[in-house]
């Protein structure tokens, strides 16, 4: 056993959708601290994984453990989920970014952010304020706090979402393709946040097209292909692997 | 008779054209809700019983759906229906409008993207903090437009219950029409409605701008 804390254990996960098999059998542990980014083409399940472990999508089989606590498991076809209070508690140890963002367009930007802090996990409305007003000036959003969402870039709509993540203080933020929805010039300012985060030792688990970047900020990567982990280490064992299949997807990539 | 008898008595009915065209809105708004909710429930049996109640409601004349309330427990149940006249007019408006809300809620919902909701789910909310705080503002500015030609309708719509001889302002206008032979009671009964339009739709003009803020 390793000393450090294993945050999020999957194991044995599988998923299909009708006929369509979308994840075969995957199994991956998520600790401290640690970056982990999921690359692959697109219908290699990495997205799927990504709602199965935050349970917006049911899986086939396997189970789900947040900081050693089981959140469900599947036992003769059915998904078992922990007790609505304990599932609560669960919950609270991940964030999720959206591709689409997913803000709320009728609140303000300072509203996205403190609702949640407030009505869900019942803080004191002072402290949360005074802390999201830190996670927006960090955000480079200071001056944004009355705008709605509609009046932002992407990028800043992004970096909002982001904020929104962390003003729960959740140990584990997943990123679902965070940039895909953003032209080139709005992608490096989220980014350049997402690595500010990484440096500051947060745990992320990041599915994404951005390859430099998820080998720049990667402590471990995963490369998915066609529903199973082909692939699994630091980025440049992943990178420069003979694997036919990560040559081909990155050969691909380079033409594209 | 002369001009200010008729505006009296026509004034007289306007009163309690009002008070149904209030009294609808009051009860037909939360109950197209309750509807709505049927119509869009997973249980199959729950949600074909709504659409089959929404398409009878929809798909007959309000004429006859506030004859059926008023005559039914009569007719049907040998009950007295003395004192039953205006409570019968504010059902029979009631249901038929809250099927047509019913339907403008349901399409406002489906409008909601399902991020929407996932988010929420992520955020921690529960069901009912993520309808009244996240769905539900989205949907009332969606729906505005379309509960805006309801209201109009039913403006005019009220006068149906003369159907039920109610002493509402149409009423009163065919009656004086009838017995002195004159379109005057008409001109002022179109007038009045017209008006009463005018202040419906200039209130939620002001409703919509209010909601416009994002």
């Amino acid at each position: 056993m390793s000393e450090e804390k294993t945050f999020l254990e999957m194991n044995n996960i599988k998923k299909s959708f009708g006929d369509l098999q979308v994840l075969k059998d995957i199994s991956l542990s998520v600790h401290e601290g640690e970056v982990l980014s999921i690359i692959g083409p697109s219908g290699s399940g990495k997205s799927t994984l990504l709602r199965i472990a935050t349970m917006l999508e049911t899986m086939d089989s396997g189970s789900i453990k947040y900081m050693g606590n089981e959140a469900a498991h599947v036992e003769n076809k059915v998904i078992h989920y922990a007790k609505p209070q304990a599932l609560r508690e669960i919950k609270k140890n991940f964030g999720l970014v959206f591709q689409n963002f997913n803000l709320f367009p009728h609140m303000s930007v300072m509203r996205n952010l403190i609702d949640a802090p407030i009505h869900v996990q019942k803080r004191n409305k002072d402290e949360v304020l005074s802390e999201a007003k830190e996670l927006l000036k960090k955000m480079g959003l200071a001056d944004k706090e009355d705008y709605y969402p509609s009046q932002l870039s992407g990028g800043q709509q992004q970096r909002v979402a982001i904020a929104r993540a962390l003003a729960l203080k959740p140990n584990v933020l997943f990123f679902d393709e965070p940039t895909s929805a953003l032209d080139p010039e709005l992608t490096g300012e989220v980014l350049k946040v997402i690595k500010g985060l990484a440096e500051e030792k947060m745990t992320m688990v990041i599915v994404t097209h951005e390859m430099s970047f998820a080998r720049n900020i990667s402590d471990r990567i995963i490369f998915m292909d066609k529903g199973i982990i082909a692939l699994e280490g630091v980025p440049d064992e992943v990178f420069n692997s003979e694997n036919s299949r990560m040559q081909e997807f990155l050969g691909k990539l380079k033409h594209e | 008779m002369n001009f200010i008898t008729m505006l009296e008595q026509i004034s007289s009915g306007m009163l309690h054209t009002i008070l149904i065209f209030f009294l609808t809105l009051v009860f037909s708004l939360p109950l197209g809700w309750i509807i709505a909710f049927g119509r869009m429930s997973k249980n199959k049996i729950i949600s074909s019983i709504t659409g089959f109640i929404i398409s009878i409601l929809r798909g007959t004349p309000l004429m006859l759906q506030l004859m059926v309330v008023f005559y039914g427990p009569y007719f049907l149940f040998k009950l007295p229906i003395t004192n039953w006249r205006f409570p019968a007019i504010i059902v029979g408006f009631s249901i038929n409008y809250a099927a047509y809300f019913a339907e403008i809620y349901r399409s406002g919902i489906s409008a909601i993207p399902v991020g929407q909701y996932e988010a929420a789910h992520i955020l921690g909310f529960n069901k009912v903090q993520t309808f009244f705080k996240i769905i539900l503002p989205q949907v009332v500015r969606i729906i505005l437009p379309a509960v805006t030609n309801e209201v109009i309708t039913l403006v005019k719509d009220t006068s149906l219950a003369f159907t039920l001889s109610y002493m509402e302002m149409f009423t009163i206008t065919k009656q004086i029409a009838s017995t002195q032979t004159t379109l005057i009671p008409f001109a002022i009964a179109a007038l009045f409605y017209y008006i009463f339009n005018l202040l419906v739709s200039f209130t939620m003009r002001r409703l919509e701008k209010k909601l416009n803020y994002y």
